[in-house]
């Protein structure tokens, strides 16, 4: 007798709750692609009358923290017009929070998206990204960032097609993935030269395996670390131009070529060699770094993101290179920083050009670098506050200038990343075969092909 | 809305109420009242709890990024659940930590309180909060630990070189068979110290005089506890068989900071799936069906626990 009124109460709760969702999810939201405003572009803050921009950003760790701190004083110091609220999150804090802020009332006015579809592709389909191009010209943000850097924000109008299109945001910050040596252990087991081809290369990974030492430093437990090094490989197997139609996830690529198959292969060697650490998809990647920071292993495949906490710890030891070519010029997988973007809805966008335009500056790559970031923009001409900075900045500068940058292999599709880190897990672990591999990820890439149309 | 007005209408005047009670219905304010006393909790419980899950069964019902607008998929998001291998295999997952965290830690947990119960030992308190005391750690401090004990050069592997067991390192948490049960033990030594202090406030009520009873008739400490403490103790399993397991269905925390569902997908779970796929991916359609299938299974699970403690009572 007692359950019956509380199974009526849950039903009638559930109908009515069911009652007040009727909307179909998403329809609050601005959609569709908004109209590009037009007409004359203010390009001069202090002529733009009182306005508040609230930004959110994720810089705020080391180095990244004080460039955005020191440029937003400069900022506020020469245009004191302009109130600038800044709102800081983590990384994954803000990955989380910005679609939902994005779709409400009061997004924010200028914040970090990240590049890949899952973020700014995402945001640009659903119309709440502002088409930066008009400032480009005005700003002449085409001569400050060569294309190679800015297909890594550009997207369609639709959203559909990544790399080329409008331009949604500019990155303060390259990244690019190379080749970190500790000099010493090289040096132990007799190598005195980085080498300078693939093929040597690989004669010094057997050379340092012969030594009794670990020739590299892999730590394959967060899924995703494998990624740069495979990506490393297959740009000196695969044709630059495939590897950007895979990575952007564009018609047309295909995984289960011979080329990919002999970068699978090649990671497959290395491991029946014993070059990578052991136990690689146990070990973690900060634990990897922090061993090889200590003196572990000869090389590490990794991003200019370590430059600092490597530097400090290993001091003249450790130098960066890109990775040796195979043919005649480097191929190396990088990109951008995380790029600074605008809201479509914002009621400020000239202020949110001028304020992007001025932490992207030349005056602002002086200060980045200062700050031991690697600037995007005229990256040889900046003068780095280490020697394993200087490495980076020539290694980088060299990428941009003979446009040799491949994109991150994730970015293609939504699920990319989870698709390519299981996989590369399993390859790693010899549960795959490379052409099992390479089959899984041609299946995430083609499905998501065939849907995007 | 319909609660209040309803309510409402049916107030009888203080006349009326008069003449009911006189009219020999039950003691006490007419039941239509007593809705009003519970409308406030109704309100807030249907405000945070009834309209987010009816919003999450209406999401799953369609394709959603969370951003534009979204598609009509009608039950395709459950077929995915149902269909993928890879997604059945999370919800195998989980029923394999339901070993981990509910039947393990409930056992040991047992032999625990029956002898901390039988002997006289000093300072239990002291070894009750002790037990006790991963409860009141969080649980992300609790995986970044152990992650570090499973490393490769952690001190699980220094452990087992110590005691002679060198060949048996790894690292326990990249290695295909090892990686699920590691992250399970991280939950059976959560547990077993909630379990054991449940099981100990049941064992302390039981009357001493059916020990002595039990005493004199010959039983020895194996016959008194399957013959006394067991059945005495069935609410407090219960209890801590419902907690338990909910808390292994409900598992993110611990592989999103261990494993992230890895190596390959051997420790992905149902509830790392929705993170994952409505905050990484932008498959928010998908995650809620996912949501809404463990919701059930969690509702039938702990409802057949409570049923089968609750017969013969």
């Amino acid at each position: 007798m007692r359950r019956r009124p509380t199974t009526h109460l849950i039903a009638a709760g559930m109908l009515g709750a069911l009652a007040l969702t009727a909307c179909t999810p998403g329809s609050t939201t601005g959609t569709g692609a908004t109209d590009q405003p037009s007409g004359a572009v203010e390009t001069d803050p202090a002529a733009m009358g009182k306005v508040t921009l609230t930004v959110w950003d994720q810089e705020v760790r080391g180095g990244q923290a004080a460039q955005i701190e020191e440029l937003n004083k400069e900022f506020q110091a020469k245009y004191p017009n302009i109130t600038l609220k800044r709102v800081t999150r983590s990384f994954d804090d803000l990955k989380t929070t910005l679609g939902l802020a994005l779709s409400g009332n009061n997004p924010p006015d200028v914040f970090q998206a990240n590049n890949g579809r899952p973020d700014m592709g995402k945001f640009v389909q659903a119309g709440q990204l502002l088409p930066l191009d008009r400032y480009a010209e005005a700003y002449r943000w085409t001569e400050r960032y060569p294309e190679s850097v800015r297909k890594y924000s550009s997207y369609s109008s639709d959203g559909k097609t990544f790399g080329t299109g409008n331009l949604y945001g500019l990155p303060q910050v390259g990244e690019v993935v190379g080749i970190y040596a500790n000099k010493a252990v090289l040096a132990k087991a007799g190598i005195t030269d980085m080498p300078t081809t693939w093929a040597d290369f690989e004669a010094s990974l057997a050379k340092v395996k012969t030594a009794g030492q670990l020739p590299l430093v892999l730590g394959n437990l967060d899924k995703w670390p494998a990624i740069h090094v495979f990506g490393t490989v297959q740009a000196q197997t695969t044709p630059a131009e495939e590897i950007r139609t895979l990575g952007f996830g564009q018609k047309g690529g295909s995984w289960t070529t011979p080329e990919n198959q002999k970068a699978a292969q090649t990671l497959v060697d290395w491991v029946d060699k014993g070059y990578f650490s052991p136990d690689v998809n146990g070990l973690g990647y900060d634990p990897a770094w922090q061993q090889f920071s200590k003196g572990t292993g000869a090389y590490l495949i990794a991003g200019t993101w370590l430059q600092a906490d490597l530097g400090k710890a290993m001091g003249d030891d450790v130098t960066f290179v890109l990775p040796p070519p195979a043919g005649s010029t480097p191929v190396a997988t990088g990109g951008t920083g995380i790029p600074w973007a605008v809201s479509s809805r914002t009621k400020h966008p000239d202020a949110a050009a001028a304020y992007i335009d001025f932490i992207t500056d030349e005056h602002a790559m002086a200060v980045l670098a200062k700050t031991e970031n690697l600037p995007v923009a005229d990256t040889a001409d900046q003068k780095a506050p280490s020697a394993l900075g200087q490495d980076v900045f020539t290694a980088f500068g060299t990428a941009v200038k003979d446009d040799s940058l491949v994109p991150y292999l994730d970015y293609a599709t939504p699920t990319m990343s989870d698709t390519l880190g299981a996989a590369l897990q399993d390859l790693l672990a010899k549960k795959a075969t490379p052409q099992q591999f390479l089959d899984t990820v041609q299946k995430d890439y083609g499905d998501f092909v065939a849907q995007n149309g | 809305m319909t609660d209040t007005t309803t309510a409402a209408r049916s107030r009888p005047s203080a006349p009326e109420r008069a003449r009911r009670r006189r009219g020999g219905g039950p003691p006490g304010e007419p039941r239509n009242v007593a809705w009003l006393y519970l409308l406030p909790a109704l309100l807030v419980y249907a405000a945070f709890l009834l309209y987010p899950l009816g919003r999450a069964v209406q999401i799953s019902l369609y394709d959603w990024n969370g951003n534009t607008l979204a598609t009509w998929a009608g039950l395709d998001n459950y077929v995915e659940v149902v269909g993928d291998p890879a997604l059945r295999a999370s919800f195998g997952h989980a029923l394999v930590l339901i070993v981990f965290y509910a039947v393990l830690p409930v056992l040991v947990g047992l032999v625990l309180a029956a002898i901390l119960s039988r002997a006289e030992v000093r300072g239990l308190a002291f070894f009750r909060t002790v037990v006790f005391l991963p409860q009141v750690v969080a649980m992300v401090v609790i995986a970044v630990a152990w992650r570090r004990m499973y490393a490769p050069a952690g001190s699980v592997n220094d452990l087992l070189g110590a005691i002679g067991l060198g060949g048996l390192a790894r690292g326990w948490l990249g290695d295909y068979t090892a990686a699920l049960p590691a992250v399970g033990l991280i939950g059976t030594w959560f547990e077993i110290g909630l379990v054991t202090v449940l099981l100990l406030a049941g064992t302390g009520k039981i009357a001493t005089e059916l020990y002595e009873a039990a005493r004199l008739d010959g039983a020895g400490p194996v016959r008194e506890f399957l013959s006394i403490t067991l059945p005495a103790l069935r609410g407090e399993i219960a209890v801590a068989l419902t907690l338990t397991v909910i808390a292994a269905l409900r598992t993110f925390d611990l592989v999103y900071v261990t494993t992230r569902g890895g190596p390959g997908t051997s420790t992905s779970v149902p509830s790392y799936e929705v993170y994952n796929r409505a905050f990484q991916q932008g498959r928010v359609g998908s995650a809620a069906a996912i949501a809404v299938v463990l919701t059930i299974l969690i509702f039938a699970i702990s409802f057949g626990i409570t049923r089968i403690a609750d017969r013969d009572r």
